[in-house]
């Protein structure tokens, strides 16, 4: 019997009795990461990596149990040994990974190979099955290095300041705002935060992660940190720009009437995507969302079992 | 090639007009003559004809970006556009070009035309190996054809006008017509005191905007000159040099294709362009313009057909008189102008005015345009000028409220360009006999907050794929708005109709309360 199977609530190990990242209620979650579309509420309890604790709380509610792990603790559930290790994603974002009877199957969540300063670095994993992510499971989506974008956001930066705007830098909340947030060179001019994305920056630098300076009020010169809905009115005459890997796509920016969009991601991109599947010599690999169809087919053209399974993961919750 | 490149991407990254025309007025302003003339080629829509076939140019990019053909099939999906579906596939780039539009233009591009496959390829890679991403995706977007980047003629006339301060109707009609992009060309299109020679060109059009409010607003009735909105192909016959020239508005030369405006043009003085609308007209009256098409569609234009279809021009405006460009003249001063020369018996009809006293008359006389075949009135002021482009104050058109139907959204399918990864093109249909017929297709009429939502819809609710079509369960209802309707063989519905498109999301209908053919068939009458 296979380790992991999908039920209605979601990926379920029946040997320990335990959901990953249910979109139900169910007795007990392991959660990858914090993301609305993964921590959902209504469970009784929680287990998630520690740096996510305080994350995985403010979505699940205050009530809940949520229980950490630390990365690379073994826990022994049912008949399994599970462990958390990391997944580059965003703060507390974890691979599981669980073991029975030498059997070793890992679900990644959404993960990113790629340095990020604000979250512990991936961690390759070897294993029998595979679960993964497809977010950008086409070989059009190639990362710029992270170096290069944030001298174009800080061009873009200066260039407003020259010309008197604000710079409205759109990016989700949790995760993104805070990776970008650290690349940001404060010389320039003030960066503001609005209070979606503060919330978060203060757990991120409870948990130790440097993140420069951030005030509430929107200085002249300054940018702005907001989630991707902010009403842009509210900051007077600004440019506005995204920080998503789909600003790849010239349409997807055109579509949402933005300045300029940035493509820096916290998924893999295609190369780090095909390498970090490789690196798991997992015989079998379940794609759970994204670009399911092509990611699925390209595997199984280079000789791998592989399998797109109906998950509701990249989901808006 | 790096600064034109640099052009596109200013272009394209902001959606501010003045942001686009700075961008426009830097880049003609550094550009060296021979590129900027391309470039302004470019910009207005002027191609170059078909220089390689889309499949080959996807094939060989497959083969430099080493991927598989279903893969990149793929891509494009996602992407919606083959130019920049290959730009992001290529390895990445080593390299930026320093050298200069033109050269890519008329070295590598223009002859691509008479080169053999071997030598496009090459050419074609070694570009693409030379340059960096932006240049890439403007060069494919040469290429292809495809080059949109939100700017119309008139945001270039303007920058141009800004630049060079020579006046923006003088650029717009240098601008006109036949001309070839070379560093001469430039020169003439920005010098203070151009002759223009160039005896086909026409004027840029004027165009109505839809009137805004009520007519009333317009003040004394008598203030204006109104005429029935005709259903034609609008376009300027021009007699000089003992020529006639018929431009359509799309800026096509049209003269071959209707041999009666051609001998209209001999019967006119010389130096005078008509404005008006080109029609299918027989005894006195205009014929469906859906009968057009069996004219345009043909090569050929044999005696049987012209004399079962003979088109006239309904002129209404007089901009060349004597040669002289009499576009400031009143209007009524060019009516009364055109009414003078305009030969007895002939291919040339007076647009005739419609003669009422008040506001409340005309509203009740507009009742009558479908009878009469047209769209609706067209009111201008007496006084106006004939102005360039699109503009708002002197022309109107009050158009008759299109016809509607509540349809069913049967299947979607992603668009393209802009629209890429979304479901954007939709078919409707309605109901025959117990099941949903598709009626009409439409692209557009919803906001964007709608259309992701349609998109998702279309996600979740997929039913069968064929290729990119996607059959939906059949649930939300939208009201169509379209022009024209006939009866049509080649559609299941039995009807073919204009310009459809949505006109609103009947979110408080459900899909059995959508019409059916039988209320179709009561619209054709």
């Amino acid at each position: 019997m296979p380790l992991l199977e999908l039920t209605p609530d979601g990926l379920y190990c029946r040997a320990g009795d335990f959901h990953i990242d249910p979109w139900a209620p169910v007795a007990r979650a392991m959660v990858t990461h914090a993301h609305a579309d993964r921590a959902r509420s209504g469970s009784a309890a929680y287990l998630t990596a520690r740096p996510g604790v305080e994350l995985v709380r403010s979505r699940v509610g205050d009530g809940a149990e949520v229980q950490p792990v630390e990365y690379g603790e073994s826990v022994v559930l049912g008949d399994v040994q599970v462990s958390l290790h990391p997944a580059g994603h965003i703060l507390g974002s974890a691979q599981i990974r669980i073991e029975h009877r030498g059997e070793v199957w890992v679900v990644a969540g959404d993960f990113n190979p790629a340095p990020d300063p604000t979250c512990t670095a991936f961690e390759p994993l070897r294993c029998h099955t595979f679960v993964t992510e497809g977010t950008f499971g086409l070989p059009i989506f190639r990362w710029t290095p992270e170096a290069e974008l944030a001298a174009d956001i800080h061009a873009w930066w200066r260039t407003n300041q020259e010309a008197g705007r604000a710079s409205l830098l759109f990016a989700d909340p949790l995760g993104k705002a805070q990776r970008v947030l650290a690349r940001l060179d404060a010389s320039i001019g003030p960066i503001c935060a609005d209070s979606a994305v503060e919330a978060f920056n203060a757990v991120y630098r409870a948990n130790g992660i440097r993140l420069p300076a951030t005030q509430s009020d929107a200085a002249r010169g300054a940018l702005i940190l907001a989630p991707p809905g902010a009403d842009r009115r509210a900051f007077g005459t600004v440019s506005t720009a995204l920080v998503s890997g789909w600003m790849r796509i010239r349409g997807t920016r055109r579509r949402q009437s933005l300045d300029r969009g940035f493509a820096l991601s916290d998924h893999a991109d295609w190369p780090n995507l095909l390498a970090a599947i490789d690196a798991t010599c997992a015989e079998t690999v379940w794609v759970t969302h994204g670009f399911r169809g092509p990611l699925v087919h390209w595997l199984q053209e280079h000789g791998r079992r592989a399998v797109a399974i109906e998950t509701r993961f990249g989901e808006a919750a | 090639m790096k600064a034109f490149s640099e052009l596109y991407t200013a272009l394209d990254e902001t959606t501010k007009t003045n942001a686009k025309v700075a961008a426009l007025g830097h880049y003609f302003s550094v550009a060296p003559p021979e590129d900027a003339a391309w470039a302004v080629n470019f910009l207005i829509g002027r191609r170059p004809k078909r220089l390689l076939e889309s499949r080959k140019l996807a094939q060989w990019a497959i083969e430099e970006a080493d991927v598989q053909d279903w893969l990149f099939g793929e891509c494009i999906h996602a992407v919606g556009d083959l130019a920049e579906t290959i730009a992001l596939l290529l390895p990445p780039a080593a390299r930026s070009t320093n050298q200069p539009l033109h050269y890519w233009v008329e070295q590598r591009l223009l002859p691509m035309r008479d080169a053999d496959d071997d030598t496009k390829r090459r050419w074609l890679v070694e570009g693409w190996r030379e340059m960096d991403e932006r240049q890439r995706f403007a060069w494919n977007k040469l290429i292809t054809g495809e080059f949109r980047v939100g700017v119309s003629q008139n945001l270039v006339v303007r920058a141009l006008a800004e630049a060079s301060g020579v006046s923006a109707e003088s650029i717009a009609h240098r601008l006109m017509g036949d001309w070839e992009p070379t560093a001469a060309f430039w020169k003439r299109l920005l010098a203070r005191d151009a002759a223009d020679e160039d005896t086909s060109r026409p004027y840029p059009f004027y165009l109505a905007y839809p009137l805004e409010g009520e007519v009333e607003d317009l003040g004394p009735i008598g203030d204006w000159q109104i005429e029935w909105k005709w259903d034609g192909i609008r376009a300027q016959l021009i007699r000089r040099g003992g020529r006639t020239f018929v431009w359509s508005r799309g800026e096509e030369l049209i003269t071959e294709r209707f041999p009666e405006l051609e001998g209209l043009g001999g019967r006119l003085p010389e130096g005078t362009v008509i404005d008006g609308e080109v029609l299918p007209w027989k005894d006195g009256a205009p014929l469906p313009f859906a009968q057009m098409q069996r004219r345009t569609g043909r090569k050929v234009l044999g005696a049987r057909i012209l004399a079962e279809l003979p088109v006239v021009l309904v002129g209404f405006d007089l901009i060349e008189h004597e040669g002289r460009d009499v576009r400031e003249s009143g209007l009524e001063w060019r009516r009364a102008q055109l009414e003078a020369l305009a030969p007895p018996e002939s291919a040339l009809v007076l647009s005739p005015r419609v003669d009422v006293d008040s506001w409340d008359a005309l509203r009740r006389l507009r009742e009558e345009s479908r009878e009469r075949k047209v769209e609706g009135f067209m009111l201008k002021r007496k006084s106006s000028p004939y102005r360039v482009g699109r503009r708002r104050g002197d022309w109107w058109k009050w158009k008759i409220d299109p016809y509607s139907v509540d349809a069913v959204l049967i299947y979607a399918q992603p668009g393209s360009g802009r629209r890429a990864s979304l479901f954007t093109d939709y078919t409707f249909g309605i109901w025959d006999a117990g099941k949903l017929v598709p009626f009409a297709k439409a692209y557009s009429g919803l906001t964007d907050e709608e259309i992701r939502e349609v998109d998702a819809f279309v996600r979740r609710n997929t039913l069968e794929k064929h290729g990119p079509v996607h059959a939906v369960k059949q649930e939300l209802v939208f009201e169509l708005a379209f022009e024209g309707i006939q009866r049509s063989s080649r559609h299941r519905s039995g009807v073919a109709v204009r310009f459809p498109r949505i006109a609103r999301w009947r979110h408080d209908k459900k899909a059995e309360e959508a019409d059916s053919i039988d209320t179709i068939r009561a619209l054709l009458g």
